[in-house]
């Protein structure tokens, strides 16, 4: 069924739902840092700036109504961090929430990491609709009864409750970096994840939070000689061994942890080589990866720069099989971008389910989704505007110079303000998440 | 003698525009300083007096002031929970989830 429908000609995504208010200065709190979908995408996941999480799920679908696919609706919401401050330092730690990795579902409770610069939590979702009654010591309240006037022994019964989702952490894992975390990913073994910070990555057990392993060590003896950074890892999707991250030069490194307790020396290196003469100040800059992402299959990771999305065959090290424009109109424009700071913009792309359309999201509270088979484009626009209940999306167009069309829009009147760095794919079906600023949009793809 | 068409790429054009109105910007961009700042991102401040005092400013402006109908307990007798003003939820909710 997913095979038909990923064609692009044959995709018409409508709107389906926005999370949020309509805010005229958005409160930094509200940002949306991070989306998303679990692995069944019955569950959909937010944080945010504020260290807020919440949990979306999915109603079940209505025979009454064929046409309307399941909704998302609030499932839990709770504070995973607050903001903190480092006292050897006297630097603030951010509350804002990075990354969120779901764990697979093992039984009745849902479980997912949550993290921000510093440290890395396991919370515990579970719902409770029964309640014990019926107690022989306390009464319905919970006050204490008098023991002189209990004179009947009752056994206590489990009644039925409103529906609660309780949020509970259940592990904290901190003090383990001394640089910013960007990423966490868990592995395919189910019993470890790891962490990566700016030059550092861990290894941890999910039942042990006073030791993680350091894997990955990229720190220089002298930080003069400091040359790039981990921008972000992940582990393979079925190798438990496998894992690679991506630099600020934009290469990626594989590693096998088979090889040596401490994985500095890569397994494989990605690397696309420069033509020196087209050089400039800010090749370094664009070319640093923001995102990496295996594929479902395992076989192929994507990788997201300023400009471009880059997808490599894990055969094959000297360059990447397949190479995306996403705004290269911007390359014109990259002195203002470096001085609004835009150009350190960190985007992260997604594949669909079937690994055949990827996604990645742009200014303007634009998004890009390119068809890896029929190697069609397109650019939609999240908005409150194109949101009537399923309203197909219009595809959008900017326009590079001389004459602009009706629909189309120039690249000097992109909002810059809007960009969507976040973005999520459910696992099986074509419904997607996209994070403008402090809104979510669900849009899932025409049913007939 | 062949004149060659050069085409002078995008970047080298808004390199070019940098370099003019940033003169002594740094010869290597991606080089220590850039990730050195990269490395040590989030507010400083003086000491932790200094950023308790800045949390309080910020949570000043979103709280409406207390009620002053808790008067001090001090000296008497050892406060009870009862006699402590209420303490405020410091955090508020998402607004995705209203």
């Amino acid at each position: 069924l997913t095979g038909l429908a990923n064609l692009m000609q044959d995709v018409l995504w409508c709107f389906s739902q926005v999370k949020g208010t309509i805010d005229v200065g958005v409160a930094e709190a509200d940002i949306i840092s991070t989306v998303e979908f679990n692995h069944s995408g019955e569950l959909l996941a937010t944080g945010d700036k504020g260290g807020r999480v919440v949990i979306f799920q999915r109603e079940q679908e209505s025979k009454n109504q064929p046409h309307r696919r399941g909704e998302y609706n609030v499932y839990s919401t709770f504070q995973s961090h607050e903001p903190e401050f480092d006292y050897l330092k006297s630097l603030e730690i951010e509350e804002k929430i990075n990354k969120i990795r779901w764990l697979p579902q093992q039984n009745a409770a849902y479980f997912l990491l949550s993290t921000n610069d510093k440290t890395v939590k396991l919370w515990k979702v579970s719902e409770r609709d029964k309640r014990p009654e019926g107690y022989n010591l306390k009464d319905e309240d919970g006050r204490l009864r008098d023991p002189s006037m209990i004179t009947v022994l009752r056994v206590p019964v489990l009644r039925p409750m409103d529906l609660m989702v309780e949020a509970t952490p259940r592990r904290v894992f901190a003090n383990a970096h001394t640089y910013h975390i960007n990423s966490i990913s868990v592995n395919s073994d189910y019993e470890t994840y790891m962490s990566a910070d700016d030059l550092r990555i861990n290894l941890w057990n999910f039942e042990i939070t006073n030791q993680s392993f350091n894997i990955v060590d990229i720190k220089p003896a002298n930080m003069e000689e400091l040359t790039e950074v981990i921008t972000a890892a992940e582990f393979h999707p079925h190798h438990c061994n496998t894992f690679v991250y991506s630099s600020s030069k934009g290469t990626i490194r594989l590693c096998d942890m088979r090889a040596a307790a401490l994985c500095d020396r890569h397994a494989k290196f990605f690397e696309e080589p420069e033509d020196p003469s087209n050089r400039s100040f800010f090749s370094e800059i664009i070319s640093s990866i923001s995102d990496v992402k295996f594929s479902h299959s395992g076989r192929f990771i994507m990788t997201r720069d300023y400009l471009t999305i880059k997808v490599w065959d894990l055969n094959m090290e000297n360059r990447p099989i397949e190479t995306y424009q996403v705004h290269d109109y911007l390359r014109s424009k990259l002195c203002s971008l470096y001085e609004n700071d835009c150009i350190f913009d960190k985007f992260e792309c997604v594949w669909n389910g079937s690994d055949s359309v990827i996604m990645t999201g742009s200014y303007n509270n634009f998004f890009r989704m390119f068809d890896r088979n029929t190697k069609r484009d397109v650019t939609l626009e999240a908005s409150r505007e194109n949101s009537k209940p399923r309203a197909v999306l219009k595809p959008r167009k900017v326009c590079v110079g001389g004459k602009r069309r009706k629909d189309e829009i120039s690249v000097d009147s992109l909002d810059f303000g809007k960009k969507i760095l976040h973005t999520a794919w459910h696992p099986a079906e074509n419904i997607i998440a996209v994070a403008a600023t402090n809104n979510l949009y669900i849009f899932q793809d025409k049913v007939n | 003698q062949e004149m060659e068409d050069k085409v002078i790429s995008p970047e080298k054009v808004e390199e070019a525009k940098l370099k003019a109105r940033y003169p002594h910007l740094g010869q290597k961009p991606g080089g220590s300083d850039f990730l050195r700042k990269r490395l040590q991102k989030g507010q400083k401040y003086f000491d932790s007096g200094d950023y308790n005092m800045a949390k309080a400013k910020m949570k000043n402006k979103q709280l409406p002031t207390a009620t002053p109908d808790k008067t001090e307990v001090t000296g008497d007798h050892i406060p009870t929970p009862q006699d402590l003003p209420q303490r405020k939820p410091s955090l508020v909710a998402s607004k995705l989830a209203g």
